[in-house]
């Protein structure tokens, strides 16, 4: 019998306290030995300070430093997403502000210190886990954007055979001819533009000389997120997002193939 | 009014005093974007702003070949490119268009140039399709320049706005949804209320997810002798640089391939000395920031990615 040992990692948490609790608790359920979170504690979601007794406290669950982050524990003006439509940067600013004002500042200390990668040896391979990609924190890897040449090029430069991040929002996996694997985790903090009211994780176990991955789908009380939001002021677009599953702001960085699915 | 003034005379000043000093060099990173020029500078319009002079008798640069367009394909994927891009003149002026698109996608998403009047209903269909299917994502760029006939057709010739309107049209009901590109050669066009307008022209029009980029002009090609050209301050020297610009200017990142050879960026094919060799193995070394182009990417941010 070989041994497998359980990991659960997952991304952007966008102030979603109550989808954080779910995937603990799922984490837990999986028999998850070590659980990875990828970055982006907050924009979007109500009540940022509510997340972070379950950041802080749970034992085995190790975060990192996404670009909200930088800039939340930092003190910056803006998160940096780099939006150049108007009106994706007037609500990406609405989130940003209220973030800021509603995190204590021993939080955004805390966010300040997070470190920006992980690395691993996980049977045999050199596993990476980075925020946006392993180059630059606020890199976007999308699905249709990434050349199989590429993400070859940006495993060698980052000496791993297996690389997780997040920062898109929008889940994928990919196997390279070689083997080697590039894992976009997706978010726990909205739905991915598809149209439906769950969220992405991904499970991996890890035998002595196997490395599965497993994607999954995490229901939680989203009606009770967006009862939350609305009860705090937040747009009406981010709360329709919430509900319907699709994107409504900050669409201007979504590439033509992952746009085009949803209506906006 | 007044500040402008006072800041003009300082840079002008500062100017002055460095003028001695070297372009700064920038190191190459790595080839995330890769231009095509793929019918050089021949296009079936000739606006006044283009900045490669561009139009139906410009040969400087001709088509490239179909075996030149593959070989620098193959080139860039061996360097692990990110996307690329086609661009002329015309891109669809090129008889072997459909081939080069097929091949292009198999490798990187890419991306299109085109004022859009030539597509018609038949190649808009098969570029349609060609999205749905393709394993990268495969976007269009139309450029428009304004959102009244008058507006645009000044700049982009007369006529041209009801076709290139039409072409977009064309695009987006074949389910490809075009990034309609703008140059800012009125500033207030890339203003709030210029881009509402913007959207209004396309939402008017059931282009529900309009898509925009709005691109600061080059005062090179004709739009040098459209608007002022450079002054003799606006040139980059050592030291200028602000920190992290080296990731942001996009020559740390891109490389241009032409039928002539292989250039730094998209903005300097007309620029002989620019010109770093035959083919883009010739292209992965640093270069010197030293013309005054270099100037508005510096002051502007620009980036000729979408
Ligand atoms: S700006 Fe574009 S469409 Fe106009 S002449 Fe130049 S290449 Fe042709
Ligand atoms: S014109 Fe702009 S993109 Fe081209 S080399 Fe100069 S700085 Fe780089």
């Amino acid at each position: 019998m070989s041994n497998v040992t359980t990991y659960v990692v997952f991304g952007g948490v966008y102030n979603n306290h109550i989808s954080l609790a779910a995937l603990l608790d799922a984490a837990t359920e999986h028999g998850a030995e070590e659980i990875y979170c990828l970055g982006d504690i907050g924009g979007f979601g109500p009540s940022p300070d509510k997340v972070f007794p379950h950041l802080r406290d749970t034992a085995n669950l190790h975060v990192m430093q996404g670009n909200y982050d930088h800039s939340i524990g930092n003190r910056l003006e803006d998160c940096a997403c780099g939006y150049t439509d108007p009106r994706d940067n007037h609500f990406a600013q609405i989130s940003y502000d209220y973030t800021f004002e509603n995190t204590s500042e021993p939080n955004k200390d805390w966010l300040r210190e997070l470190p920006t990668e992980f690395r691993h040896t996980w049977a045999g391979k050199r596993v990476l886990m980075s925020h946006g990609s392993p180059r630059r924190t606020n890199e976007f890897l999308w699905e249709s954007m990434c050349p199989d040449g590429f993400l070859k090029y940006l495993l060698d430069e980052s000496e791993a055979d297996l690389l997780f991040v997040t920062h898109t929002g929008i889940p994928w996996v990919r196997t390279l001819e070689d083997g080697r694997q590039v894992v976009n985790v997706g978010v726990i903090g909205r739905p991915p533009n598809d149209g439906q009211t769950t969220v992405d994780y991904v499970v991996v176990r890890v035998g002595d000389d196997t490395i599965e991955i497993l994607p999954q789908k995490l229901e939680y009380d989203f009606e009770a997120l967006a009862a939350e939001m609305r009860d705090e002021g937040l747009p009406e677009e981010f709360v329709e997002t919430v509900l319907t599953g699709w994107w409504t702001t900050c669409l201007e960085i979504l590439p033509g193939r992952e746009r085009s699915v949803g209506p906006y | 009014m007044a500040t402008d003034l006072i800041n003009l005379d300082r840079l002008i000043a500062k100017a002055e005093e460095r003028k001695h000093l070297p372009a700064p060099e920038l190191a190459f990173q790595h080839l995330d974007t890769l231009w095509l020029q793929v019918t050089g500078t021949l296009c079936n319009l000739a606006c006044l702003h283009c900045f490669i002079s561009c139009g139906p008798k410009n040969e400087s640069h001709p088509f490239m070949s179909k075996e030149q367009v593959f070989q620098a394909l193959e080139d860039g994927a061996r360097y692990g490119v990110k996307e690329v891009y086609f661009t002329g003149g015309e891109p669809f002026m090129h008889p072997d268009i459909k081939d080069l698109i097929t091949k292009t996608l198999e490798i990187a998403p890419l991306s299109i140039l085109t004022n859009g009047i030539l597509i018609d209903d038949a190649m808009a269909a098969w570029l349609g399709e060609t999205f749905r299917n393709s394993r990268y994502t495969f976007d269009m760029r139309v450029s428009l320049d304004g959102t009244t006939a008058e507006e645009n057709d000044a700049i982009r010739g007369r006529h041209t706005f009801e076709q290139i309107l039409q072409g977009i049209d064309k695009l987006w009901a074949n389910g490809l949804n075009p990034v309609i590109t703008v140059t800012t050669c009125h500033a207030e066009l890339g203003a709030a209320e210029g881009r509402s307008k913007f959207i209004e022209l396309l939402k008017d029009r059931g282009i529900t997810q309009p898509r925009l980029k709005f691109l600061s002009p080059f005062k090179i090609g004709r739009e040098e002798r459209r608007d002022s050209g450079y002054q003799n301050y606006e040139r980059l020297v050592e030291g200028d640089l602000i920190e992290g610009e080296e990731d942001d200017l996009q020559c740390s990142s891109c490389r241009m391939v032409t039928a002539k050879g292989v250039y730094p960026c998209p903005i300097l094919i007309e620029v002989e000395e620019a010109r770093m060799g035959d083919s883009l193995a010739d292209g992965m070394t640093p270069i010197k920031l030293d013309h005054p182009a270099c100037y508005t990417c510096h002051v502007e941010g620009v980036t000729c990615r979408t």
